[in-house]
């Protein structure tokens, strides 16, 4: 197997290349915040009764929120925000469709890549 | 001072200039506890959001198992595998060159995001001590960001030193804490019974128990960063597992004395939110002793996580740029202080910017997808390492016993806490998934033809069994 020799890369191109990786690191990161997809999906089940004993308190955590600085009324929306585990399926499955497709192209790909490292490292001695 | 940058290292006057080896066990105990120890300090605490409080406790041992494993299938490989970029050095060896771009990218993603996570912690933190009208945190991270930034831009050694003795501190105040509640007696300062009741400790029942996954992990997440540290490593066969496995011990002494101490102070609805639950179970004590030294403990916690967090992404990125995975400009070695001070420069203006974008809890989740999938890589990694080179077939500094057991284990909870993530944080995973898929994309079909084929395979291994 012919020993495989890599273009030059001008700098403009590595430029480019460092470029377009930047690029890429501030969609993936900064796009879902901006589209609102990041943080949790929390809501606040509010209640008309704003008391400790409403909010499901014993005399023990009443006294540690107060000692924390909180009323009934202003612990409310920390106590009463709450995650709603509802299996969405179609969503679930999409998830695990993207993060198996990814695996597999992943190592395939790898693998490919792979075999040719391994034929140009052992089988030219 | 003439420095002509070749694709590996530095070269000065003709001579090669590469890291230095000059760290031992204690240095790799520092990286990697200092990497993670701040996770005690704030974020773990998100478990009981999504779970409750005996839920954040049963995330704490299953997510120690878990760790574990890692620790021990990392030290295996690491120790046969000693070169800078940890896992992706592994990766490029076992499974190939686009995984091992992939992983580059796990590393410097979960590293970064925790170096922010840490900034804004630190920021907050000092507002909220100073109790100030219109202070904001902004000044606090710019300046923490690029004071540590600079430190490691100046020697590994000094850096790791620094991290060993505020990693030391933190630690310390964490086993104080503990002995200064009479952690033996109930009711006097520890309300465990009062707080966490029949009708409270699983809220959500066991799916919260699931979805606390999310943030168990925490507890532990970057313990893996010790083998960044493999070619700077006097003795790696020994060190790098030594290093790893007393860190984790540590930490999950750690884990269990704080989920103790907040579970039997706060309400779980408080301890969930809260971004200092140490520094709160400090002022709950009614101490100004133990209230000051846990301040100042986040702080250190969170500046030691900083510091060990850019020396890995930046190890991470030079190690891309050292094998033409990125431009080669990336792999110079600073002909002085022998430290890939590009990879350090470049990677800080990212980690400000994100520092002023994103909030903590999603600099968190930013930083534990990238985590997760390492680790589903690492599971999946340590049974072709030893289908390929099987036991006395090369040598191995350490191996790790209960193959294939310990990855086995792995590869389920990272399945399980995909699922945790998926509930509540779904959409996240999501796009972070297609970003890595497409970036794939770019480099299998492009960016991989200036890489040299043959030359990425460094061990002086034999050819793997099946090719």
């Amino acid at each position: 197997m012919p020993r495989y020799t890599p273009p030059e890369q001008s700098k403009a191109g590595q430029v480019f290349d460092i470029a377009v990786v930047v690029v890429a690191i501030f969609v993936a990161l900064w796009l879902p915040l901006k589209m609102g997809l990041a943080g949790a999906a929390k809501s606040i089940d509010a209640l008309d009764a704003k008391t400790w004993e409403a909010l499901g308190q014993n005399p023990t955590m009443a006294s540690i929120w107060e000692k924390l600085g909180y009323t009934p009324e202003t612990a409310h929306d920390i106590i009463q925000n709450r995650f709603h585990y509802i299996i969405d399926w179609p969503t679930l499955i999409i998830m695990a469709a993207v993060l198996i497709g990814y695996f597999v192209f992943l190592f395939r790909a790898s693998d490919r890549e792979y075999r040719d490292v391994i034929k140009e490292k052992f089988d030219d001695k | 001072m003439t420095v002509a940058l070749e694709n590996t290292t530095t070269t000065i006057h003709g001579d090669r200039v590469s890291l230095l080896r000059v760290l031992g066990p204690a240095h790799v105990w520092a990286l990697g506890v200092g990497i993670v120890l701040v996770g005690e300090f704030t974020g773990w605490n998100f478990s009981a959001d999504k779970g409750g409080a005996l839920a954040a406790l049963i995330v704490c041992w299953i997510v120690g198992l878990l760790y574990t494993s890692v620790a021990m299938i990392d030290s295996e490989v690491t120790s046969t595998v000693a070169a800078a970029g940890g896992q992706y050095a592994q990766a490029k060896h076992i499974v190939g060159p686009l995984m091992a771009f992939n992983v580059a990218l796990f590393l410097v993603f979960a590293y970064t995001m925790l170096e922010v996570s840490d900034a804004i912690l630190l920021g907050d933190t000092i507002v909220a001590k100073a109790g100030v009208e219109g202070l904001t945190h902004n000044s606090f991270i710019a300046a923490t960001i690029v004071v540590l930034a600079w430190l490691n831009y100046r020697g590994v050694l000094m850096t790791l030193n620094v991290n060993f003795v505020i990693t030391a501190i933190a630690y310390v105040s964490i086993v104080i804490l503990f002995f200064s509640v009479s952690p033996w007696t109930q009711g006097a300062v520890l309300k465990l019974n009062e707080l966490v009741t029949p009708g409270n400790a699983l809220p959500y029942g066991w799916i919260g128990v699931i979805a606390a996954f999310q943030f168990g992990i925490w507890y532990y997440l970057g313990i893996e960063g010790t083998t960044q540290a493999a070619e700077e490593v006097r003795s790696p066969a020994r060190s790098l597992p030594y290093g790893t496995m007393a860190g984790m011990i540590t930490l999950l002494i750690a884990a269990a004395m704080t989920w103790y101490v907040c579970a039997s102070l706060m309400p779980w609805e408080y301890l969930g939110i809260t971004y200092y639950p140490l520094w709160d179970a400090g002022k709950l004590t009614g101490s100004p002793l133990l209230e000051n030294l846990l301040f100042v403990a986040t702080l250190l916690a969170a500046l030691a996580s900083a510091n060990g967090c850019i020396n890995d992404a930046a190890r991470a990125w030079f190690s891309l740029g050292r094998d033409r995975y990125l431009p080669s400009w990336f792999s110079a070695v600073h002909p002085k202080y022998r430290t890939p001070y590009r990879s350090i420069l470049f990677l800080l203006p990212i980690a400000l910017a994100f520092a002023f974008i994103a909030d903590l809890n999603q600099a968190i989740t930013f930083s534990i997808l990238s985590g997760v999938l390492q680790y589903t890589f690492m599971s999946i990694n340590i049974m072709m390492f030893r289908k390929k080179w099987p036991l006395g077939s090369i040598r191995r500094g350490y191996t790790h016993p209960f193959h294939p057991l310990p990855a086995i284990v792995l590869f389920c909870l990272c399945v399980v806490t995909f699922f945790a993530i998926f509930l509540g944080f779904g959409s996240q995973l999501i796009a972070m998934t297609i970003f890595y898929f497409l970036i794939s994309v770019w480099f299998h079909f492009y960016r991989y033809k200036f890489v040299r084929r043959g030359d990425q395979f460094t061990m002086p291994w034999p050819k793997p069994q099946g090719y």
